[in-house]
Protein backbone atom coordinates (compact mmCIF):
# COMPACT_ATOMS: atom_id res chain seq x y z
CA UNK A 1 0.00 0.00 0.00
CA UNK A 2 0.94 3.72 -0.99
CA UNK A 3 1.88 5.28 2.18
CA UNK A 4 1.00 9.11 1.95
CA UNK A 5 3.46 11.96 1.78
CA UNK A 6 4.62 13.49 4.85
CA UNK A 7 5.27 17.22 4.40
CA UNK A 8 7.82 18.88 6.88
CA UNK A 9 9.25 21.40 5.01
CA UNK A 10 6.90 24.04 5.49
CA UNK A 11 9.04 27.03 6.32
CA UNK A 12 7.89 29.73 4.04
CA UNK A 13 5.40 27.66 2.00
CA UNK A 14 2.74 25.57 3.91
CA UNK A 15 -0.02 23.93 2.36
CA UNK A 16 -2.75 25.77 2.32
CA UNK A 17 -6.10 24.97 4.29
CA UNK A 18 -9.32 24.44 2.89
CA UNK A 19 -10.80 27.98 4.58
CA UNK A 20 -7.90 29.27 2.82
CA UNK A 21 -8.40 28.13 -0.25
CA UNK A 22 -12.23 29.03 -0.29
CA UNK A 23 -10.43 32.58 0.23
CA UNK A 24 -8.89 32.64 -2.67
CA UNK A 25 -11.81 31.55 -4.65
CA UNK A 26 -14.26 34.06 -3.23
CA UNK A 27 -11.57 36.29 -3.76
CA UNK A 28 -11.68 35.62 -7.09
CA UNK A 29 -15.46 35.94 -7.79
CA UNK A 30 -16.02 39.29 -5.67
CA UNK A 31 -12.73 40.76 -5.90
CA UNK A 32 -11.55 40.69 -9.60
CA UNK A 33 -12.29 44.45 -10.38
CA UNK A 34 -9.51 46.76 -10.25
CA UNK A 35 -9.45 48.12 -6.70
CA UNK A 36 -8.09 51.93 -8.04
CA UNK A 37 -10.81 52.60 -9.91
CA UNK A 38 -14.26 54.84 -8.59
CA UNK A 39 -17.01 52.23 -9.50
CA UNK A 40 -18.87 49.77 -7.73
CA UNK A 41 -17.30 46.50 -8.15
CA UNK A 42 -13.84 48.05 -7.69
CA UNK A 43 -15.36 49.61 -4.48
CA UNK A 44 -16.52 46.32 -3.54
CA UNK A 45 -12.57 44.66 -4.57
CA UNK A 46 -10.95 47.65 -2.50
CA UNK A 47 -13.15 46.64 0.56
CA UNK A 48 -11.46 43.26 0.55
CA UNK A 49 -8.02 44.61 0.51
CA UNK A 50 -9.05 47.22 3.25
CA UNK A 51 -10.71 44.39 5.56
CA UNK A 52 -8.16 42.07 5.09
CA UNK A 53 -5.17 44.71 6.13
CA UNK A 54 -7.15 45.16 9.34
CA UNK A 55 -7.46 41.77 9.89
CA UNK A 56 -3.75 41.36 9.35
CA UNK A 57 -2.81 44.76 11.45
CA UNK A 58 -4.81 43.48 14.41
CA UNK A 59 -2.66 40.77 14.66
CA UNK A 60 0.39 42.47 14.30
CA UNK A 61 -0.63 44.88 17.22
CA UNK A 62 -1.35 48.13 14.95
CA UNK A 63 -3.91 50.57 12.67
CA UNK A 64 -4.60 48.82 9.44
CA UNK A 65 -3.31 52.26 8.15
CA UNK A 66 0.24 51.25 9.16
CA UNK A 67 -0.31 47.84 7.25
CA UNK A 68 0.49 47.52 3.28
CA UNK A 69 0.64 44.17 1.03
CA UNK A 70 3.69 44.07 -1.07
CA UNK A 71 4.72 41.30 -4.28
CA UNK A 72 7.20 39.41 -1.72
CA UNK A 73 9.60 39.94 1.29
CA UNK A 74 12.40 40.52 -1.06
CA UNK A 75 10.78 43.14 -2.46
CA UNK A 76 9.52 44.58 0.80
CA UNK A 77 13.01 44.46 2.06
CA UNK A 78 14.51 45.65 -1.09
CA UNK A 79 11.79 48.79 -0.53
CA UNK A 80 12.05 49.61 3.14
CA UNK A 81 16.28 49.10 3.12
CA UNK A 82 16.52 51.59 0.29
CA UNK A 83 13.53 53.53 1.44
CA UNK A 84 15.00 54.74 4.77
CA UNK A 85 18.93 54.86 3.82
CA UNK A 86 17.53 57.47 1.45
CA UNK A 87 15.75 59.54 3.82
CA UNK A 88 18.87 59.34 5.98
CA UNK A 89 21.21 59.28 3.22
CA UNK A 90 24.11 60.73 5.43
CA UNK A 91 24.24 57.80 7.34
CA UNK A 92 26.53 55.41 4.86
CA UNK A 93 25.99 52.09 6.98
CA UNK A 94 23.47 49.47 7.29
CA UNK A 95 24.12 47.29 10.46
CA UNK A 96 22.81 44.21 10.42
CA UNK A 97 22.68 40.25 12.55
CA UNK A 98 24.90 37.94 10.41
CA UNK A 99 22.02 35.38 10.66
CA UNK A 100 19.37 37.46 8.49
CA UNK A 101 17.78 36.31 5.59
CA UNK A 102 20.10 36.02 2.57
CA UNK A 103 17.56 38.27 0.93
CA UNK A 104 17.72 41.33 3.26
CA UNK A 105 21.07 41.37 3.57
CA UNK A 106 21.39 41.50 -0.20
CA UNK A 107 19.68 44.35 -0.27
CA UNK A 108 21.50 45.94 2.39
CA UNK A 109 24.49 45.59 0.27
CA UNK A 110 22.62 46.81 -2.75
CA UNK A 111 21.79 50.21 -1.25
CA UNK A 112 25.20 50.45 1.00
CA UNK A 113 27.48 48.34 -1.34
CA UNK A 114 30.55 49.45 1.25
CA UNK A 115 28.94 49.71 4.42
CA UNK A 116 27.36 46.42 5.64
CA UNK A 117 28.39 45.76 9.07
CA UNK A 118 27.45 41.81 10.07
CA UNK A 119 27.02 41.46 13.67
CA UNK A 120 27.89 38.24 14.85
CA UNK A 121 25.51 35.93 16.56
CA UNK A 122 26.89 33.23 19.94
CA UNK A 123 26.54 29.26 18.97
CA UNK A 124 22.74 29.31 19.98
CA UNK A 125 22.43 31.97 17.50
CA UNK A 126 21.77 35.37 19.52
CA UNK A 127 22.74 38.33 18.50
CA UNK A 128 26.32 39.88 20.39
CA UNK A 129 24.46 42.60 21.83
CA UNK A 130 27.76 44.34 23.26
CA UNK A 131 28.79 44.55 19.15
CA UNK A 132 25.52 45.41 18.27
CA UNK A 133 25.01 48.33 20.78
CA UNK A 134 28.85 49.54 19.73
CA UNK A 135 28.18 49.51 15.69
CA UNK A 136 24.53 51.20 16.18
CA UNK A 137 26.01 53.84 19.05
CA UNK A 138 28.44 55.11 16.43
CA UNK A 139 27.61 57.54 14.18
CA UNK A 140 26.78 57.42 10.53
CA UNK A 141 24.50 54.86 10.85
CA UNK A 142 21.13 54.76 8.52
CA UNK A 143 19.23 52.04 9.85
CA UNK A 144 19.86 48.17 11.75
CA UNK A 145 17.56 45.20 10.68
CA UNK A 146 17.34 42.22 13.31
CA UNK A 147 15.12 39.65 12.42
CA UNK A 148 12.71 38.09 15.12
CA UNK A 149 13.09 34.57 14.53
CA UNK A 150 15.54 32.07 12.38
CA UNK A 151 13.55 30.44 9.49
CA UNK A 152 16.62 28.33 9.19
CA UNK A 153 17.46 27.17 13.27
CA UNK A 154 14.29 28.68 14.85
CA UNK A 155 15.85 30.96 17.84
CA UNK A 156 13.95 33.63 18.64
CA UNK A 157 16.21 37.09 19.05
CA UNK A 158 15.84 39.09 22.27
CA UNK A 159 14.58 42.17 20.57
CA UNK A 160 13.25 44.30 23.86
CA UNK A 161 16.79 45.60 24.45
CA UNK A 162 18.17 45.46 20.66
CA UNK A 163 14.88 47.91 19.49
CA UNK A 164 16.00 50.17 22.90
CA UNK A 165 20.09 50.08 21.96
CA UNK A 166 18.12 51.30 18.44
CA UNK A 167 16.32 53.96 20.14
CA UNK A 168 18.50 55.62 22.20
CA UNK A 169 21.02 55.93 19.17
CA UNK A 170 17.80 57.33 16.83
CA UNK A 171 18.63 54.60 14.35
CA UNK A 172 15.27 53.06 13.02
CA UNK A 173 14.78 49.47 13.54
CA UNK A 174 13.90 46.77 10.58
CA UNK A 175 12.99 43.59 12.19
CA UNK A 176 12.44 40.75 10.00
CA UNK A 177 9.24 38.80 11.30
CA UNK A 178 8.69 36.70 8.00
CA UNK A 179 9.11 33.09 10.35
CA UNK A 180 7.40 34.28 13.56
CA UNK A 181 4.17 36.37 12.10
CA UNK A 182 1.30 33.66 13.05
CA UNK A 183 3.09 30.65 15.13
CA UNK A 184 4.33 33.79 17.97
CA UNK A 185 3.22 37.25 19.59
CA UNK A 186 4.19 40.24 17.21
CA UNK A 187 6.84 41.78 17.97
CA UNK A 188 6.25 45.42 19.86
CA UNK A 189 9.14 48.04 19.54
CA UNK A 190 10.61 48.78 15.64
CA UNK A 191 10.02 51.23 12.64
CA UNK A 192 9.28 48.16 10.41
CA UNK A 193 8.47 45.00 10.24
CA UNK A 194 8.19 42.44 7.31
CA UNK A 195 5.94 39.44 7.52
CA UNK A 196 5.35 36.43 5.25
CA UNK A 197 1.41 35.08 4.73
CA UNK A 198 3.20 31.48 2.81
CA UNK A 199 4.91 31.32 6.33
CA UNK A 200 1.51 31.04 7.99
CA UNK A 201 -0.33 29.04 5.58
CA UNK A 202 -1.34 31.54 3.12
CA UNK A 203 -0.78 31.68 -0.41
CA UNK A 204 2.74 32.85 -2.28
CA UNK A 205 3.46 35.77 -4.00
CA UNK A 206 2.44 38.29 -1.54
CA UNK A 207 4.15 39.46 1.89
CA UNK A 208 3.52 42.31 4.17
CA UNK A 209 5.20 45.83 5.27
CA UNK A 210 4.46 47.50 8.51
CA UNK A 211 5.60 50.79 9.44
CA UNK A 212 5.51 52.63 12.64
CA UNK A 213 4.03 56.53 12.48
CA UNK A 214 7.26 58.30 12.47
CA UNK A 215 9.23 56.30 10.01
CA UNK A 216 10.37 58.20 7.22
CA UNK A 217 11.54 57.47 4.09
CA UNK A 218 12.03 58.42 0.49
CA UNK A 219 11.67 56.93 -2.53
CA UNK A 220 14.53 55.83 -4.54
CA UNK A 221 11.95 53.65 -7.27
CA UNK A 222 9.36 55.32 -9.61
CA UNK A 223 6.28 57.32 -8.86
CA UNK A 224 2.97 55.56 -8.39
CA UNK A 225 2.17 53.19 -5.13
CA UNK A 226 5.07 53.01 -2.88
CA UNK A 227 4.77 48.94 -1.50
CA UNK A 228 3.20 47.52 -4.20
CA UNK A 229 3.65 49.08 -7.52
CA UNK A 230 0.86 48.01 -9.93
CA UNK A 231 -1.32 47.21 -6.97
CA UNK A 232 -2.34 44.83 -5.04
CA UNK A 233 -4.01 40.94 -5.47
CA UNK A 234 -7.22 41.20 -4.16
CA UNK A 235 -7.56 37.21 -4.18
CA UNK A 236 -4.11 36.59 -2.33
CA UNK A 237 -4.18 39.56 0.23
CA UNK A 238 -7.89 37.99 1.50
CA UNK A 239 -6.47 34.34 1.76
CA UNK A 240 -3.82 35.78 3.80
CA UNK A 241 -5.94 37.81 6.32
CA UNK A 242 -8.23 34.27 6.57
CA UNK A 243 -5.28 32.26 6.80
CA UNK A 244 -3.48 34.18 9.81
CA UNK A 245 -7.39 34.64 11.99
CA UNK A 246 -7.50 30.73 11.37
CA UNK A 247 -3.57 30.50 12.83
CA UNK A 248 -4.18 33.26 15.36
CA UNK A 249 -7.56 30.89 16.23
CA UNK A 250 -5.75 27.87 16.55
CA UNK A 251 -2.43 29.26 17.82
CA UNK A 252 -2.00 27.74 21.65
CA UNK A 253 -3.34 24.82 20.52
CA UNK A 254 -0.88 24.16 17.74
CA UNK A 255 1.97 25.56 19.31
CA UNK A 256 1.19 22.78 22.18
CA UNK A 257 0.63 19.98 20.07
CA UNK A 258 3.37 20.83 17.22
CA UNK A 259 5.96 21.88 20.21
CA UNK A 260 5.20 18.82 21.90
CA UNK A 261 6.13 16.90 18.37
CA UNK A 262 9.08 19.05 18.02
CA UNK A 263 10.18 18.01 21.04
CA UNK A 264 10.16 14.53 20.12
CA UNK A 265 12.18 14.84 17.37
CA UNK A 266 14.68 16.74 19.72
CA UNK A 267 15.00 13.90 22.29
CA UNK A 268 15.57 11.13 19.72
CA UNK A 269 17.39 12.92 17.34
CA UNK A 270 19.91 14.07 20.24
CA UNK A 271 20.41 10.50 20.72
CA UNK A 272 21.79 9.54 17.35
CA UNK A 273 25.55 9.20 16.51
CA UNK A 274 27.29 12.05 15.29
CA UNK A 275 23.88 14.61 15.23
CA UNK A 276 23.65 17.76 16.90
CA UNK A 277 20.73 19.64 17.12
CA UNK A 278 20.83 23.39 16.50
CA UNK A 279 19.54 26.96 17.83
CA UNK A 280 18.64 27.70 21.41
CA UNK A 281 16.61 24.82 22.75
CA UNK A 282 14.25 26.84 24.81
CA UNK A 283 14.10 30.58 23.25
CA UNK A 284 12.94 29.07 19.46
CA UNK A 285 9.96 29.01 17.33
CA UNK A 286 7.58 25.77 18.19
CA UNK A 287 7.57 24.01 14.89
CA UNK A 288 11.16 24.49 13.75
CA UNK A 289 13.65 22.01 14.41
CA UNK A 290 17.20 21.65 12.75
CA UNK A 291 19.88 19.57 13.28
CA UNK A 292 23.29 18.26 11.80
CA UNK A 293 24.45 15.08 11.19
CA UNK A 294 27.82 14.40 10.51
CA UNK A 295 29.76 12.46 7.35
CA UNK A 296 26.57 13.20 4.59
CA UNK A 297 25.60 15.90 2.32
CA UNK A 298 22.43 17.24 2.63
CA UNK A 299 21.14 16.54 -1.08
CA UNK A 300 21.73 12.87 -0.45
CA UNK A 301 19.96 12.98 2.42
CA UNK A 302 17.25 15.42 1.09
CA UNK A 303 16.42 13.10 -1.75
CA UNK A 304 16.55 10.10 0.45
CA UNK A 305 14.08 11.46 2.91
CA UNK A 306 11.80 12.10 -0.03
CA UNK A 307 12.51 8.94 -1.95
CA UNK A 308 10.38 7.16 1.40
CA UNK A 309 7.96 9.87 1.17
CA UNK A 310 9.18 12.71 3.42
CA UNK A 311 9.70 16.64 2.80
CA UNK A 312 12.51 18.21 4.90
CA UNK A 313 14.70 21.62 4.31
CA UNK A 314 18.61 21.46 4.22
CA UNK A 315 20.53 24.16 4.98
CA UNK A 316 23.22 23.21 3.45
CA UNK A 317 25.83 24.69 0.84
CA UNK A 318 25.70 21.41 -1.03
CA UNK A 319 21.92 21.27 -1.00
CA UNK A 320 21.25 24.65 -2.29
CA UNK A 321 23.40 24.62 -5.12
CA UNK A 322 25.88 27.49 -3.57
CA UNK A 323 29.40 27.08 -3.39
CA UNK A 324 29.36 29.04 -0.44
CA UNK A 325 28.48 27.40 3.38
CA UNK A 326 25.01 28.44 4.83
CA UNK A 327 25.88 31.93 6.39
CA UNK A 328 23.79 31.26 9.43
CA UNK A 329 25.29 27.61 10.31
CA UNK A 330 28.99 29.06 9.83
CA UNK A 331 27.90 32.02 12.02
CA UNK A 332 26.86 29.51 14.85
CA UNK A 333 29.87 27.75 14.35
CA UNK A 334 27.61 24.49 13.03
CA UNK A 335 28.66 21.93 10.63
CA UNK A 336 27.76 23.43 7.05
CA UNK A 337 26.96 20.23 5.89
CA UNK A 338 23.91 17.41 6.49
CA UNK A 339 21.56 19.63 7.73
CA UNK A 340 18.29 18.78 8.40
CA UNK A 341 15.37 21.45 8.80
CA UNK A 342 11.86 20.38 10.19
CA UNK A 343 9.02 22.66 10.29
CA UNK A 344 5.72 21.39 10.88
CA UNK A 345 2.07 22.73 10.45
CA UNK A 346 -1.21 22.03 11.17
CA UNK A 347 -1.66 19.18 9.53
CA UNK A 348 0.89 17.08 10.28
CA UNK A 349 0.01 14.15 12.90
CA UNK A 350 1.82 12.33 15.82
CA UNK A 351 1.65 9.69 13.51
CA UNK A 352 4.15 11.41 10.49
CA UNK A 353 6.20 12.33 12.57
CA UNK A 354 7.01 9.22 14.17
CA UNK A 355 7.14 7.46 10.97
CA UNK A 356 9.65 10.01 10.39
CA UNK A 357 11.88 9.02 13.20
CA UNK A 358 11.29 5.52 12.52
CA UNK A 359 12.88 5.88 9.00
CA UNK A 360 15.93 8.61 9.69
CA UNK A 361 18.42 6.37 11.09
CA UNK A 362 18.39 4.07 8.51
CA UNK A 363 18.43 6.48 6.01
CA UNK A 364 21.30 8.35 7.41
CA UNK A 365 23.26 4.68 7.75
CA UNK A 366 22.61 4.24 3.82
CA UNK A 367 24.18 7.66 2.88
CA UNK A 368 26.98 7.86 5.37
CA UNK A 369 27.77 3.91 4.29
CA UNK A 370 27.19 5.02 0.46
CA UNK A 371 29.97 7.68 1.35
CA UNK A 372 32.22 5.80 2.49
CA UNK A 373 31.98 7.67 5.97
CA UNK A 374 33.71 5.29 9.35
CA UNK A 375 31.75 3.34 10.85
CA UNK A 376 30.02 5.16 14.11
CA UNK A 377 29.41 3.08 17.15
CA UNK B 1 50.24 4.77 5.48
CA UNK B 2 46.88 4.37 6.44
CA UNK B 3 43.80 5.36 4.84
CA UNK B 4 43.31 8.61 3.44
CA UNK B 5 46.49 9.60 5.21
CA UNK B 6 49.87 10.38 4.15
CA UNK B 7 53.00 11.67 5.55
CA UNK B 8 54.66 13.74 2.91
CA UNK B 9 56.90 16.03 4.05
CA UNK B 10 55.76 19.95 3.36
CA UNK B 11 58.83 21.98 3.21
CA UNK B 12 60.24 22.71 6.87
CA UNK B 13 56.38 21.51 8.17
CA UNK B 14 57.06 19.12 10.99
CA UNK B 15 53.57 17.88 10.76
CA UNK B 16 53.14 14.11 11.19
CA UNK B 17 50.13 13.73 9.56
CA UNK B 18 48.36 14.93 6.56
CA UNK B 19 44.60 14.58 5.33
CA UNK B 20 44.98 15.80 1.68
CA UNK B 21 41.00 16.79 0.80
CA UNK B 22 42.27 19.25 -1.83
CA UNK B 23 39.61 19.29 -4.35
CA UNK B 24 37.20 17.56 -2.86
CA UNK B 25 33.75 18.96 -1.48
CA UNK B 26 31.98 18.46 1.38
CA UNK B 27 31.46 16.07 3.16
CA UNK B 28 34.25 14.42 2.10
CA UNK B 29 37.42 16.38 3.68
CA UNK B 30 35.55 15.25 6.82
CA UNK B 31 34.93 11.90 6.04
CA UNK B 32 38.77 11.43 5.60
CA UNK B 33 39.64 13.50 8.45
CA UNK B 34 37.58 10.87 10.56
CA UNK B 35 38.79 7.68 9.08
CA UNK B 36 42.37 8.73 9.65
CA UNK B 37 41.81 9.45 12.89
CA UNK B 38 40.53 6.65 13.63
CA UNK B 39 42.92 3.98 15.55
CA UNK B 40 45.66 6.84 15.79
CA UNK B 41 46.64 7.44 19.26
CA UNK B 42 45.24 10.29 21.75
CA UNK B 43 46.79 13.41 21.17
CA UNK B 44 48.19 13.07 17.69
CA UNK B 45 47.74 16.11 15.91
CA UNK B 46 46.07 15.65 11.77
CA UNK B 47 46.02 18.64 9.47
CA UNK B 48 43.56 18.89 6.84
CA UNK B 49 44.28 20.35 3.47
CA UNK B 50 41.12 21.48 1.79
CA UNK B 51 40.16 23.97 -0.72
CA UNK B 52 36.82 23.39 -0.26
CA UNK B 53 35.50 27.02 2.02
CA UNK B 54 33.14 24.84 4.09
CA UNK B 55 35.95 22.69 5.49
CA UNK B 56 36.86 26.01 7.60
CA UNK B 57 33.41 25.55 9.66
CA UNK B 58 33.28 21.87 9.37
CA UNK B 59 36.32 20.73 10.33
CA UNK B 60 36.19 22.79 13.78
CA UNK B 61 32.38 21.64 14.00
CA UNK B 62 33.54 18.16 13.56
CA UNK B 63 36.18 18.37 16.85
CA UNK B 64 33.45 19.80 18.61
CA UNK B 65 31.00 17.23 17.92
CA UNK B 66 33.45 14.03 18.14
CA UNK B 67 34.92 15.47 21.64
CA UNK B 68 38.67 16.26 19.74
CA UNK B 69 40.19 19.62 19.94
CA UNK B 70 40.35 22.05 17.06
CA UNK B 71 43.60 23.41 17.07
CA UNK B 72 43.61 26.43 14.55
CA UNK B 73 43.67 27.21 10.75
CA UNK B 74 46.55 28.98 8.47
CA UNK B 75 47.17 29.19 4.53
CA UNK B 76 49.07 27.11 2.70
CA UNK B 77 51.53 28.44 -0.55
CA UNK B 78 49.08 26.10 -2.49
CA UNK B 79 45.67 28.43 -1.66
CA UNK B 80 44.50 25.72 0.18
CA UNK B 81 44.00 25.42 3.98
CA UNK B 82 45.66 23.73 6.38
CA UNK B 83 43.19 22.60 9.87
CA UNK B 84 44.56 20.90 12.59
CA UNK B 85 43.18 19.04 15.17
CA UNK B 86 44.27 17.07 17.97
CA UNK B 87 42.98 13.72 19.16
CA UNK B 88 41.17 13.80 22.62
CA UNK B 89 42.53 11.74 25.18
CA UNK B 90 41.14 8.36 25.57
Amino acid sequence: MQRSRVFLDAGGSAPLSSRVVDALQAGFADGWADPARLVTESRKARGLIDGSREAIAEVIGVGADQVHFTPSIHFAFERVISGIAQMRRAQPRIVVSAIERDALIHAAFHTRPHGVELIGVDTAGHLDINAFTAAVAADGVALAAVQHASQEIGTVQRLDPIARVCADAGVPLLVDASSSIGHRDAPKHWDALVAHPADWGGPAGIAVLALSPQTRWLPTWPEGDDWAPGGVSVPLALASAVALQEREQERLANAGRLGALVEKIRATVRRLEGVEVLGDPYERLPHVVTFSCLYVDGESLLSELDREGFAVGSGSACASGSLEPSRVLASIGALTHGNVRVVLHPAVTGEDVDRFLAVLPEVLGRVRSRLGAPRMP
Amino acid sequence: MTDGVTDVPTGDDPTPFQVDARGKACPIPIILLAKAAQNRAPGTELTVLATDLAARYDVPAWARMTGNHFVGESETDGGAIALTVRLRMA
